[in-house]
């Protein structure tokens, strides 16, 4: 296809970003078309966020920006200026890995991998939006208050719905999650 | 994704008048929904203002009158877990947490959620197919083909497309005004007349003009706004849009309903307010379901089925009433 005239000339376009990445200041010049996940990858070398749908449908690409967790593919990096980015390869500390990785381990939360990078990520930060009282649709209740003792198996299912498994290892992941949570 | 320019302005006065010059630009928010429509070529604007860093647009404010004014930027998971929006529009929240996932309401605002287009899969199709509202003029490739998740009431034979938004059904049923500032000044929008229907201008989804930039949502005080419900229903339990949804705010004095919103999503292009059923339902005992869904049927008498739809004119009356009852169970 041949392209536009302006396609051609804003593609010479570049923005700078400083972003600290898994604890490090990363200084870059990107696109504005560039999607934090392709910065990330192709940039950074971090490839455990993965591209797999890449239209923000299956959540194996997520990553924390803030600590929140969200979906590297459906933002661009140039919208994330001056904050802090946490990857798969940002989790461990002191070379151990987080209670929410050991659990995957343990419970066998994986078969051929690809998705789990997401659901890790997306688990540990479930975990605190839990702690801190957020609700879920699984509330058969939203007035009433939501504490981390009620984040049952079926609040689990609900709050890791946007990471799939193709897999299917599901109830795996949900004892993984649920288990990590009780030893937080 | 094609290549475009990125700004992010700090003011809101030249940010709208740079959106009212520009027929190229787009204001982009969250992105969750306009960066899908780029990389399918939907939509292809040469210029992006990131209004990210526009001041005092993320604010959840409890209004004195008991009210509600959400700012635009306001993401979804936020709003969802305020205290004040849960305990007295638990609705606004329940719609919110029933929509997308985790990660994508840590994204999303809710100015741009009332903005979502469509998931008519013709209009996102990555081939171009005809669809008046993608490409006005080129047919709409729904009306005669795969139709099951598309519209029953309003449609016109230029789009048969339903508006995605879970929140846009409650806002509609609460009365609640979009706020949105202008070349012109600041207005208010009726949340019922911010959608459109699609008559032969099916390229547009809302009243909105070049210029326009929502500021804010609000709800006003209601005594049915604590005793709301929305109930979504879907071809899987969770991380889906609705098939057919149903939000009800009820009043009860004496055991029967003093006055009842019902809205539905999933069965037009803009939130359908069952307004013959209000009037009917009033009077009715919460119990007597036939009663209930008699009034319920007041508002289907000019459902219009498409070919693979019909199914949703029964399902989406139950799933009406279904959501009646359990608002009127928090009394």
């Amino acid at each position: 296809m041949i392209k536009p005239y302006a396609e051609q000339a804003q593609s010479d376009v570049r923005i700078d970003v400083s972003m600290t990445v898994n604890g490090s200041l990363r200084t870059l010049r990107v696109e504005p078309r560039t999607t934090l996940l392709d910065v990330l990858r192709d940039e950074l070398a971090l490839t455990g966020p993965k591209k797999s749908c890449d239209r923000g449908e299956c959540g194996a690409c997520t990553v924390h920006i803030e600590g929140r967790r969200v979906l590297s593919c459906m933002t661009l990096a140039a919208m994330h200026d001056g904050q802090r980015i946490t990857t798969i390869e940002g989790l461990e500390r002191n070379g151990h890995l987080h209670p929410v990785q050991e659990m995957f381990i343990e419970h066998d939360g994986f078969q051929c991998g690809f998705c789990t990078s997401g659901q890790i990520m997306s688990a540990v930060a479930m975990i605190e939006e839990a702690k801190a009282g957020w609700p879920s649709a699984a509330a058969t209740d939203v007035t009433k208050p939501f504490t981390i003792e009620d984040l049952s198996q079926a609040e689990i299912r609900e709050r890791m719905s946007g990471n799939l498994c193709r897999c299917s290892c599901y109830p795996n992941i949900v004892a993984a999650v649920a288990e990590a949570t009780r030893r937080r | 994704m094609h290549p475009f320019m990125l700004s992010r302005p700090t003011d809101i006065s030249a940010a709208i008048a740079a959106h009212a010059q520009d027929a190229r630009l787009a204001f982009m928010a969250g992105g969750t929904d306009l960066i899908g429509l780029m990389k399918d070529r939907v939509t292809l604007p040469e210029r992006l203002l990131n209004i990210n860093g526009l001041p005092d647009m993320a604010k959840i404010e409890a209004l004195s009158d008991g009210g509600l004014r959400i700012g635009a930027l306001s993401r979804m998971s936020d709003v969802a877990a305020d205290p004040e929006v849960r305990s007295r529009f638990p609705v606004i929240a329940e719609s919110l947490l029933f929509a997308a996932s985790g990660q994508l309401r840590n994204l999303a605002t809710i100015g741009g959620n009332i903005m979502q287009r469509t998931r008519c899969p013709y209009f996102r199709d990555e081939d171009d197919l005809p669809c008046n509202k993608r490409r006005p003029g080129s047919g709409c490739s729904a009306r005669y083909g795969l139709n099951r998740n598309h519209a029953i009431f309003g449609w016109s034979d230029d789009c048969v497309a339903t508006n995605p938004s879970d929140l846009a059904v409650g806002l509609a049923a609460l009365d609640a005004n979009v706020l949105v500032r202008g070349p012109g000044g600041q207005r208010s929008i009726p949340f019922t007349e911010f959608h459109r229907l699609p008559g032969n201008t099916p390229e547009r989804d809302n009243v909105l003009d070049r210029g326009d930039l929502i500021v804010a949502v609000e709800v006003p005080p209601r005594v049915e706004g604590r005793t709301s419900h929305y109930f979504k229903l879907r071809d899987r339990q969770s991380y889906e849009f609705a098939l057919v949804s149903s939000v009800a705010a009820v009043a009860i004095r004496g055991g029967r309903i003093d006055g009842a919103r019902l809205a539905m999503g999933g069965v037009a292009h803009k939130p359908w307010c069952l307004k013959a059923a209000e009037s009917a339902l009033r009077g009715l005992s919460l119990d007597d379901t036939d009663a209930l869904k008699a009034a319920i049927a007041a508002s289907f008498t000019d459902a219009r089925p498409l070919a693979h739809n019909a199914f949703k004119i029964e399902l989406a009356q139950r799933v009406a009433l279904r959501s009646l009852q359990t608002a009127g169970a928090r009394v």
